[in-house]
């Protein structure tokens, strides 16, 4: 079940490259939004950094016991 | 013809009648009925400025109706009957009675033309709305509501502050377009991001909303920040200051809402993330801003209430809210229904294609774009990430299937909600994709002509990219990101601390001096005291002592008073005036 769920994914991400491709945004403002697979690179990576920076921050300094306030 | 009248009399007119009456389905009724009728009346509104009357020196004015008023006034109608389906089955009536006050009072702002009636609806909104909150009836929500209604009337007070600088050096009360850099303009800013929740001064919303009652905290969702929204729109586009807050905020939401257990907090984040986009919009505008803002806010209400409407409706079933606590129980098989229209919800606040979202949020991305401003569009775009990454995985992950540690205590006899959420959630989900999917019905209501086609080929794919890769990215720490039994550090450990020294500093420092004072003077006074009621003992111990003598001084003091012990006999007085008289003749006699 989780193998096929994989693949599925797997696919789904290159079709969605593929798809870059062939649907090159026709207005960009700025020069990132000219890459076809630029979304797939940030998402990535702006979610690996979102879940290690916050995950990073909680445990150093933010997160409490659940009676911190009582 | 219709006559029309000031939306929040309907709700305040509805409000009273659930007081007055006893019957439980005409109340039902009233509650419904009420954004009905409100709506009807709403579209009948033509655009102008009436209901005005006069006060003192000044014109106030109930009904200034324009495009932008219209786009919230309906929203908030809309997602008043969506709260009162959803809220209908309970028998606490002082929560409908709450409701309608807040919703009412929130027309008001919407309808205000002037500043004394923005402020007093602006109050009237924190007040009903804290009965929310209350209504849980649970130590924490007393607690939680406390202090969201003293932060909300301290943002308050900065609001009047603003107004009567401002009425005082202008002599204007009307509510426009305020000149940024006056210091009336900045205590004015302050009011209003306060309530908007704009970091630092949002962390009442992240307290008190999980505190809520499970059908209050849906009403909450959606008005309170959405006004603060509304009123930063009419008074302060256009401000840099604005555009910074709300990227940061956007980002904010997201931080935390990673660390977060407790599912309605985590959905309360979220709303300040989402906020973030539309303070941006503000910040940024531009007309387009200004209709991706409005927009925003009309879809943000909308999938947030499905949002709140679906853990609402887990906790009321299961009667848990910790993340921790619902992992790894297979909800899913349980309450499929929920899961569908919940996912609805997120689907649309993460601007999945075909979804509301999709078509507000990205609208302000390339507001910013247009602007050419790459920063703020690289961190509105991150924050998209994030939103897809909690509401959209992490939460139905951790709530609806997930993991078991342990053996932990299964839940039992669990079903789906009853009909009324249920419905609930359909009609706020079926807004959410009928939206999406026609979105002209939405950008034909917004301030400015609208020159955005959200589904370009290009927009569509790119979305559909960065939200496979999140989940790809998901998938390899979907370990991690489980709940953890923790509670979060914000900026409310400012107020709660600083409460909590001055219970110390008058508790224990000024109390403690006083005990202190009082335990070591207090044998003198009371010495003191006795002494005063028999002042002779004072005199017999002045005596005792020149004579030498060893009386214990606590046998004199402590001796009850006796009058005849003081009284001297009277043939004592008989003789000394037998004397005297005899005296008297012989030197009369002498005399004479």
């Amino acid at each position: 079940m989780v193998k096929k769920l994989k693949s599925i994914l797997y696919i789904s991400i290159a079709v969605v490259c593929i798809l870059g491709f062939v649907f090159p945004n026709k207005h960009p403002h700025f020069w990132w939004q000219k890459i076809p697979v630029f979304d797939v690179v940030y998402g990535f990576i702006g979610c690996i950094v979102i879940v290690l920076v916050s995950k990073w921050l909680g445990h150093a300094w933010l997160m409490k016991k659940e009676d911190y306030y009582d | 013809m219709i006559n029309i009248v000031p939306p929040v009399l309907i709700y305040f007119a509805g409000a009273l009648l659930i007081l007055l009456l006893r019957k439980r389905i005409l109340i039902q009724a009233i509650a419904l009925l009420v954004p009905v009728i409100a709506f009807v009346n709403l579209l009948n509104m033509p655009h102008g400025v009436y209901w005005t009357c006069q006060f003192l020196d000044y014109e106030l004015i109930l009904g200034r109706v324009d495009r932008l008023s219209m786009v919230f006034a309906y929203v908030f109608v809309i997602m008043s009957f969506i709260g009162m389906v959803y809220a209908i089955h309970i028998k606490e009536y002082g929560q409908h009675v709450a409701a309608l006050l807040y919703v009412g009072s929130t027309l008001g702002v919407v309808f205000a033309g002037d500043l004394f009636t923005l402020f007093v609806f602006w109050e009237i909104m924190a007040i009903a709305s804290v009965c929310l909150v209350w209504y849980r009836k649970t130590k924490a929500s007393l607690d939680a509501g406390f202090r969201y209604v003293l932060v909300h009337l301290f943002g308050g007070c900065m609001l009047l502050a603003g107004i009567i600088i401002h009425v005082v050096t202008t002599g204007s009360i009307a509510f426009e377009l305020f000149d940024f850099g006056t210091v009336a303009s900045k205590f004015i800013l302050f009011g209003f991001i306060l309530n908007a929740a704009v970091p630092p001064l949002h962390a009442w919303l992240s307290d008190a909303y999980p505190a809520a009652t499970i059908t209050g905290a849906v009403f909450m969702t959606a008005f309170t920040t959405k006004s603060a929204v509304y009123v930063l729109l009419r008074s302060f586009p256009g401000v840099e200051l604005l555009v910074w807050l709300g990227a940061i905020m956007s980002l904010y939401g997201v931080i935390y809402a990673v660390l977060e257990n407790d599912i309605r907090r985590l959905l309360a984040y979220h709303i300040i993330s989402q906020v973030g986009y539309m303070v941006c919009g503000v910040g940024l505008g531009s007309e387009m801003a200004i209709n991706g803002s409005s927009a925003h806010a009309f879809c943000h209400i909308l999938y947030k209430a499905v949002l709140f409407m679906g853990m609402g409706a887990v906790i009321h079933v299961t009667g848990r809210e910790k993340m921790t606590e619902l992992q790894g129980r297979d909800l899913y098989k349980k309450m499929p229904i929920t899961l569908v229209l919940y996912m609805v919800g997120a689907f649309s606040i993460s601007a999945v294609p075909l979804f509301n979202g999709f078509v507000s949020k990205t609208m302000i991305g390339a507001a910013a774009g247009l602007l050419n401003r790459p920063l703020i569009e690289l961190m509105l775009h991150l924050a998209s990430i994030g939103t897809f990454l909690h509401t959209g995985l992490k939460l139905p992950w951790g709530v609806w299937f997930g993991l078991k540690k342990g053996d932990e205590d299964e839940i039992e006899d669990v079903k789906e909600p009853p009909f009324n959420m249920l419905l609930a959630m359909g009609i706020a989900a079926f807004l959410c994709i009928f939206t999406g999917v026609y979105p002209k019905v939405l950008y034909d209501i917004l301030p400015y002509p609208v020159h955005y086609h959200p589904y370009a080929a290009s927009h569509v794919v790119g979305m559909i990219q960065l939200l496979l890769l999140t989940l790809a990215a998901f998938w390899i720490y979907i370990d991690k990101l489980g709940g953890e039994a923790t509670v979060s550090l914000d900026t409310d450990w400012f107020y709660r601390m600083f409460g909590r020294g001055c219970l110390w500093f008058c508790n224990r420092l000024l109390n403690g001096i006083r005990s202190g004072v009082q335990s070591s003077l207090s044998s003198e006074v009371l010495s003191v005291g006795k002494i005063s009621k028999n002042p002779y003992v004072f005199l017999e111990m002045v005596i005792n002592s020149i004579q030498g003598k060893k009386v214990l001084y606590q046998n004199i003091i402590n001796r009850p008073y006796n009058e005849n012990s003081y009284r001297i006999q009277i043939g004592i007085g008989a003789c000394a005036a037998i004397i005297f008289l005899f005296f008297l003749g012989i030197f009369y006699i002498k005399a004479g």
